[in-house]
């Protein structure tokens, strides 16, 4: 039995293709209309409404909020001021990364986290010793995201009691859509201008119609979870259990990885006298690096085209993201043909016009420019083409900062 | 006349069947004794009440090994395995605890108690898979005996230091917890709320005279969790039919391998000529002959019964007298006008075709514990209860049910008064235990049947109405199972071996004892004939 959102009244009306996932438990749409294409361009023309209410999410408060979420994350939280966000990762005493998620620094001592999966008991647990509270406020908060070029100008207009066309990247603010009040961080899932609006979950439906209601003139659409998978992956976003498995989820040792292995070790923020949870193994791994990296693949689109043409068909890969696991082999020299990778998410990207793709791959190959050759599957037969490692994010608009 | 056979199995149990049929695959002429009219032992489905189908003693299958479930072909001899996917704990003021396949809404029931312990949920099935994982070697050899060390228990105990060597070290350290701890302490690990941690920790009671909090329970729980369905640790299922059905595809298996299986031929005893066996007296007095005879009874009775002491060492008497049996479990079954309605979910729910475990807290249970340590039956029993009707509608009539109750604790030793004497009362405990959580309950009780250890041991011949032949205590294991230093499935009569849940890996519908066994048997022969040849 799946929950419905605070929202769910109005998407259901609005989900024509019937098309539902379980996300975190809750029923979310994976489009709207049948297929997800429109809502895609959405987001980076015009404006496309999310709803992310399964996202998991907690407060934390206390004296030492600061220091307890320190203590969790990998990046370093005290430098990260109030009224503004973070992304980072979190991991277990050996440097697995078990969840990743935003941190928004609401006040000195007043934090709140959000993550794919359940995390409260794990916070709770680091807080030994510490005077702070984490609660799950998951069911109080719904959350949207609006992502797109015409965003800020829809904030703009709605929004009261705060300056939202001057809010940073990563930065949040506090205001009211009509008379609920509001938290809008300047983040998402996107990689494109975009922001996360969080409400509490009773006026939920107030802010939805507000915003549907004057995003007519900008060409907002409701979309669903078929489109945000295209945009993350142009954006060089990871999910959890694709990308990577969490450690908690991981039956055996070989499916968990470092936030370097995947691609964040810039997260990992060391400093002296900073102690956070997995940062002996963390360091122990950045004097000794891992055999295993995060890449962005570029597929050869004319290779594809060509394996496709060869029986006489167009290349049926534009579509749909994929989720499904694909190996990644060496490509030329004595060791050709051998498996040094999969992918792990890939998909056509309709601004770039290429076929992207993230991947694991042994760190020897993981270098801008290396060539390897990923497995495609033609009409039952398997066949090899070309594909390159390039720099991620794949698409990265200068409206995303700006 | 005397017939002779290659080998006589005394007890058609699932076990005794499992053991005839792989010595009967390997070419021995094979002959099942069974002293009912019926085989399969406690695993039976009997229509006591016209109608109504009744799994009289055991009631639900995990533990049956996957690779017996293959070799013998069970499917195509009956066998399907449905599966059991809830479990429902009602509490006396109306509220519940509900689990079921659906991890997110199970999540959120537990959530409603404690989001903590929702979370803590995962970790703890995770840690228990990588139990499952590491005894599962343990259910498909033959126990090496540490203070033995002939080359047999050598190589084998290699093989296990290598095996238990390979698991991460909080692997190791939480194997040895489940060995020693109660289940209410293992669980308490984990778990804040009380209905939950009860409900877990009932399957440290299961056939065992022990309560929650005592020690040693922690292994029975972990021994049904490691039964597996199709690949899937922790699944239980129901056998479509009855577990009688289980019973009666080994035997269409060991049939069709060229086994007899005689019904309605209780063994007197065992003959023994020289040391060795020579074959068996059934009670009418014919006698049949065959160098090897297995049997698939309880310690006590292989040991004791079958066979005159002078036979035997005094070290194994004094310890198969010492082994503990100490039934403590009983069965109601019921045949339904109707579906039971329960005050916590009303209705026609999917909760109809899972498990309802009667079981609110951890004191609760404890206190079921206290009565009967004092030889009386709990006043508030532990109960679990299925219906199988609801996932198997042969077993009754259309829009009837039948209602299988297992009871604990029943103490096979009565302070008071006989079993005789007190089975109906024994039963209205539970039914009225029942009607709490069920109003309809009385409204609708078409026929009982009352099971108490007594009747269990009369029908079965399972020594006190234990229902593992023995309890599940870690003392009462591997090597120790029956008795240090004949735990190999051999006995000291040469020819005459054990194959029931009596030796290792223990009781319940798994089949392990009767194969295991029969690789030793075959083992052994093997080596006489090798040895005939060599002369």
């Amino acid at each position: 039995m799946l929950l419905e959102t605070p929202f769910h009244p109005r998407t259901a009306a609005l989900c024509r293709s019937r098309r539902w996932r379980n996300w975190s438990g809750c029923a979310a749409a994976l489009s709207y209309e049948p297929g997800h294409e429109y809502e895609y361009y959405a987001v980076r023309n015009g404006s496309a409404l999310f709803d992310v209410s399964p996202l998991r999410k907690y407060e934390v408060t206390g004296p030492d909020a600061a220091a307890l979420v320190d203590r969790v994350v990998t990046r370093n939280v005290f430098r990260c001021e109030e009224g503004r966000v973070l992304y980072t990762p979190w991991c277990d005493e050996a440097g697995k990364l078990i969840d990743d998620g935003t941190v928004q620094r609401l006040g000195a001592d007043t934090f709140r986290i959000t993550a794919a999966d359940p995390c409260l008991r794990w916070f709770q647990d680091c807080a030994l010793g510490m005077d702070a509270t984490v609660r799950d406020v998951t069911l109080d908060l719904a959350a949207l995201a609006l992502q797109g070029p015409t965003s800020r100008d829809i904030l703009a207009r709605l929004v009261t009691g705060a300056d939202t066309r001057s809010l940073p990247y990563f930065a949040l603010t506090k205001g009211s859509i009509g008379a609920v009040p509001v938290t809008i961080t300047r983040t998402g899932y996107t990689g494109d201008l975009g922001y996360e609006i969080w409400v509490p979950s009773n006026h939920a439906l107030a802010v939805w119609d507000a915003l549907i209601e004057t995003g007519r003139g900008y060409g907002l659409a409701p979309a669903g979870l078929d489109a945000l998978d295209v945009a993350r992956i142009e954006a060089g976003l990871l999910l959890k259990e694709v990308d990577y498995v969490s450690s908690w989820a991981a039956l055996i040792e070989s499916r968990k990885s470092s936030p370097y292995e995947a691609g964040l070790g810039w997260t990992v923020q060391p400093r002296p006298g900073r102690d956070f949870v997995g940062r002996r193994a963390l360091e122990r791994e950045a004097a000794t690096p891992s055999d295993w990296a995060l890449a962005g693949l570029e597929a050869d689109w004319p290779g594809i085209e060509k394996r496709f043409a060869a029986v006489g068909l167009p290349p049926l890969v534009a579509g749909r993201a994929s989720r499904d696991a694909v190996p990644i082999y060496e490509r030329g020299g004595r060791a050709a043909g051998r498996q040094i990778g999969y992918v792990t998410s890939a998909t056509f990207s309709p601004i770039l016009k290429k076929y992207i793709a993230l991947a694991t791959i042994r760190r020897d190959f993981a270098y801008p420019g290396s060539r390897i050759e990923i497995e495609l599957t033609v009409e039952f037969v398997r066949h090899k083409v070309p594909a390159r490692v390039v720099e991620t994010p794949f698409f990265d608009p200068a409206r995303k900062r700006a | 006349m005397a017939r002779k056979y290659d080998a006589i199995v005394i007890g058609g149990g699932h076990n005794g069947l499992v053991h005839a049929a792989y010595l009967a695959r390997a070419g021995l002429d094979v002959c099942v004794l069974e002293a009912r009219p019926l085989v399969g032992g406690a695993t039976v489905t009997e229509e006591i009440f016209p109608g109504f189908k009744y799994s009289v003693f055991s009631y639900v299958v995990s533990l049956m090994r996957p690779e017996i479930i293959r070799e013998l072909d069970l499917p195509r001899h009956g066998l399907a395995i449905l599966p059991l996917e809830s479990t429902l704990t009602p509490l006396p003021d109306g509220g519940r605890l509900y689990r079921d396949a659906d991890h997110h809404r199970t999540w959120r029931e537990i959530a409603r108690f404690s989001i903590r312990d929702a979370e803590a949920y995962d970790e703890y099935g995770r840690s228990l898979f990588y139990m499952a994982r590491a005894v599962k070697h343990l259910l498909g050899i033959a126990p090496p005996d540490p203070a033995r060390l002939r080359p047999g228990d050598i190589r084998g105990l290699l093989g296990l230091a290598r095996h238990f060597l390979d698991l991460e070290p909080d692997q190791l350290h939480l194997l040895v917890k489940l060995m020693t701890m109660s289940a209410a302490d293992f669980v308490d690990e984990w778990f804040e709320t009380d209905v939950l941690k009860a409900t877990l920790s009932a399957s440290g009671i299961i056939g065992t005279f022990l309560g929650p909090r005592s020690p040693g329970t922690a292994y029975v729980l972990l021994h049904h969790y490691m039964g597996e369905i199709d690949g899937n640790f922790r699944a239980w299922g129901f056998a479509r039919g009855g577990t009688g059905a289980v019973a009666n595809a080994i035997a269409a298996a060991a049939r069709q391998a060229g086994a007899e299986i005689r019904t309605d031929a209780p063994v007197a005893r065992v003959l023994v000529k020289n040391g060795r066996v020579n074959g068996v007296a059934l009670a009418n007095g014919d006698e049949l002959h065959a160098n090897v005879v297995a049997s698939n009874l309880d310690p006590h009775r292989t040991f004791l019964d079958l066979i005159d002491a002078d036979e035997l060492p005094g070290d194994l008497v004094s310890a198969v007298r010492g082994y503990r049996f100490r039934g403590s479990s009983a069965k109601v079954n019921l045949a339904l006008d109707e579906a039971p309605d329960f005050t916590c979910m009303p209705g026609h729910g999917p909760h109809l075709r899972g498990a309802v475990s009667i079981s609110p807290s951890i004191d609760y249970l404890e206190r079921a514990y206290d009565d009967a340590r004092y030889g009386d039956y709990s006043r508030e029993p532990y109960i679990d209860v299925v219906i199988p009707s609801a996932i198997d509608p042969g077993m009754a009539p259309p829009g009837k049910h039948v209602m299988s109750c297992f009871v604990q604790y029943a103490p096979y030793q009565l302070r008071e008064g006989t079993w005789d004497e007190k089975r109906e009362a024994f039963g209205d405990t539970v039914v009225d235990t029942l009607a709490r959580y069920i109003p309809n309950l009385k409204d609708i009780i078409l026929h009982r049947q009352v099971v108490t250890p007594l009747d269990i041991e009369r029908t079965t011949g399972l020594t006190q109405g234990n229902i593992f032949q023995g309890e599940l205590t870690p003392s009462q294991l591997f090597f120790l199972r029956p008795a240090a230093g004949y735990a190999g499935y051999r006995t000291p009569v040469r020819g005459y071996y054990q194959c029931g849940s009596g030796t290792h890996p223990g009781g319940g519908i798994m089949g392990a004892p009767g194969k295991l066994a029969a690789g030793r048997v075959l083992a052994d022969l093997g080596r006489q004939r090798g040895r005939r040849r060599g002369r």
